[in-house]
């Protein structure tokens, strides 16, 4: 038997499968994990690459989100974020991450 | 190792630190798609991508040693949001990579080597963990953007053979050498690390232990190939 290890990688793997999903850059928002109530950027969760995507609470190891891509279409499940919270002035990109919170 | 020149039409401008999503289709629809950090600064009028070829690659052998002048495919982006620099986050900015994991960290310093003429920019310092000499991507433009600018160091660790006379360092990145190059939290340096899992997995642990906030500290890792 032939054990296929996931790829192990940040949630920034993901940002262009979710820009499909969501109109403002998505790894840069900041989401609350429902189990352990962690907060941070999905962009730092990490990411388990194996038929799908699953992106998991960097504190908790939960399940936030998981993506799959078939030949035609996506699908979404956020199964583990109680909320997201996105910048929207001119750039979410330009916050300094010790100053936001 | 290639470094692809890109002409992008209606390409919307991107920040240093972002990707690529490069996608190739076979004649019988069968498609492929990996990311690609892009190298070049922001205001660099082409796209470019270094792509490592992996042996056992969908994508980066055709990036590597087929694709052609003029060939055209398949790109989605600029990408991503999270592990990006802007100049003016003033804080130091200390970039951490191990091999082809520079690519990324190159854009930040090409972009800031460019905007640093007009503008004050952070300090910055560069730790590049790479298997040998050879194997280093960029050196002779990381050493002349190091010689014209005294606000950037950059310090090289040699994984597995060094050349003779070799002064830096000659093992992998551990805290006794983050602690020799990058600032101590105190300094709050805003860090980037991009390299292979194992690797950032073991720097972002110690980056931690040495007492730098979890916010700042920016990961990508790129899966288990290409070890240190």
């Amino acid at each position: 038997m032939r054990v296929v290890e996931d790829l192990v990688l940040d949630g920034n793997a993901i940002a262009g499968d979710l820009a499909q999903f969501f109109v403002t850059e998505a790894t840069a928002a900041l989401a609350v994990c429902a189990h352990c109530s962690a907060e941070g950027p999905l962009g730092g969760g990490v990411l388990y690459r194996g038929a799908g995507n699953v992106l998991r609470c960097r504190g908790c190891g939960s399940v936030l989100l998981r993506i799959v891509n078939a030949p035609d279409r996506m699908y979404i499940e956020l199964t583990g974020i109680r909320s997201l919270e996105v910048r929207v002035s001119c750039a979410e990109t330009s916050a300094d991450p010790l100053q936001s919170h | 190792m290639n470094t692809l020149v890109l002409d992008v039409p209606g390409w919307p401008g991107h920040h240093a630190g972002q990707h690529v999503d490069v996608r190739l289709t076979a004649e019988d629809g069968y498609q492929a798609q990996r990311s690609y950090s892009i190298a070049s600064a922001p205001a660099t009028a082409h796209l470019e991508l270094t792509v490592e070829r992996l042996d056992d690659g969908e994508v980066s052998p055709y990036l590597t040693d087929v694709v052609r002048e003029s060939d055209v495919f398949e790109l989605r982006g600029p990408i991503g949001g999270y592990f990006v620099w802007l100049p003016h986050l003033r804080r130091p900015l200390a970039l951490i990579a191990g091999g082809s994991g520079v690519v990324p960290l190159m854009a930040m310093l090409r972009h800031r080597a460019a905007v640093r003429v007009a503008a004050e920019v952070a300090p910055a310092r560069l730790l590049y963990s790479a298997r040998s000499a050879d194997e280093r991507i960029y050196n002779a433009e990381l050493e002349r953007l190091a010689s014209e600018d005294e606000d950037l160091r950059v310090a090289y660790a040699l994984t597995r053979t060094q050349p003779s006379g070799w002064t830096g360092y000659r093992r992998r990145i551990d805290r006794a050498m983050l602690q020799d190059v990058i600032w101590p939290a105190d300094a709050a340096p805003l860090i980037y690390v991009c390299g292979p899992t194992a690797m950032v997995e073991v720097v972002a642990t110690e980056l931690v232990e040495l007492g730098h906030p979890a916010p700042a500290i920016r990961t990508e890792r790129f899966g288990p190939s290409g070890k240190p």
